[in-house]
């Protein structure tokens, strides 16, 4: 197996991943498409791991699973506080804070 | 009959040998596909609960390639935390703000053709630079990792990454119930 082929693979999943973030407008879609993108990444620190035939590839991997599911914690209580303030998750509409 | 066949398998030197690569690449190219295609219909899916099943077939996906990469424990905590812990959070998250957008006209936002522009540019430079300079790097990993091994990394050369992690965690799960609690 060429080190390539799985490089590629995940850089075309990262590209739907920032597709999906950028067009979705539903909060928990957005959230869904950053794991996306958190696992394409996770696929290129393994495959260093196996190319270079050392751990702490696989190490960080791990890593960022536990971040992941630490961010996707904090993400879905947020879209939840918002979907209870103001009926609505749609991220276009939400601009309060725009300048 | 079996004998027969595992002496054949005995002989062979594991994950080098041809007939191995054979069976690996076939089963990447069939994953591969398999992962892009979930993908591209998780992101373009109009209804959300599809989109989480979507995901985790990509997330399955991703496990097969760590067992194809010969990292079996990074697979198994995939399989674990992300389909077992992560896409039941969605789905409950999905649940609890069902009825927010009614049947979903306009999920997608306007600028459809800049987000394509986008994505076929990042795929384009960064498979440029990989081709570039990995040309043909192969991958010849012997044997595969074994969970000892992880083990010894972690608690040793990353015990204090690890420590952190473990704040971090304690530190997202009270901060998720602080922000989603309903009388604070």
């Amino acid at each position: 197996m060429l080190l390539n082929q799985f490089l590629i693979l995940s850089a075309v999943l990262f590209s739907i991943g920032v597709y999906g973030v950028l067009t979705r407008r539903n909060g928990v879609m957005v959230l869904m498409s950053i794991e996306l993108i958190l696992n394409s990444v996770n696929i290129n620190l393994v495959a260093f791991a196996a190319f270079r035939e050392a751990i702490p590839g696989e190490v960080f991997a791990l890593f960022v699973i536990a971040v992941a599911a630490a961010e996707v914690g904090v993400g879905l209580a947020m879209v939840l506080l918002l979907y209870r303030n103001r009926r609505n998750i749609d991220l276009a509409e939400i601009d309060s804070m725009k300048g | 009959m079996t004998g027969f066949f595992l002496s054949q398998i005995e002989g062979l030197d594991p994950l080098t040998s041809g007939e191995v690569l054979v069976a690996q690449n076939v089963f990447f190219a069939l994953i591969a596909l398999v992962m892009i295609l979930a993908a591209l219909r998780m992101v373009t899916t109009e209804n959300i609960v599809h989109a989480a099943l979507y995901l985790v077939i990509v997330l399955a996906g991703a496990a097969g390639m760590f067992i194809l990469l010969g990292a079996e424990f990074v697979a198994v905590t995939q399989i674990l935390v992300y389909i077992g812990a992560i896409i039941v959070l969605f789905l409950f998250g999905i649940m609890l703000t069902k009825g927010s957008f009614g049947t979903e006209e306009g999920e997608f936002r306007e600028r459809n053709q800049m987000a394509v522009l986008v994505g076929v540019l990042i795929v384009a430079v960064t498979s440029g630079s990989f081709i570039d300079s990995f040309r043909d790097a192969e991958l010849n990993r012997e044997a595969p990792s074994t969970t000892a091994e992880i083990g010894d990394t972690i608690f040793g050369q990353f015990i204090i990454p690890f420590e952190a992690i473990s704040v971090l965690l304690l530190a997202a799960l009270i901060g998720s119930v602080v922000i989603a609690r309903r009388d604070l």
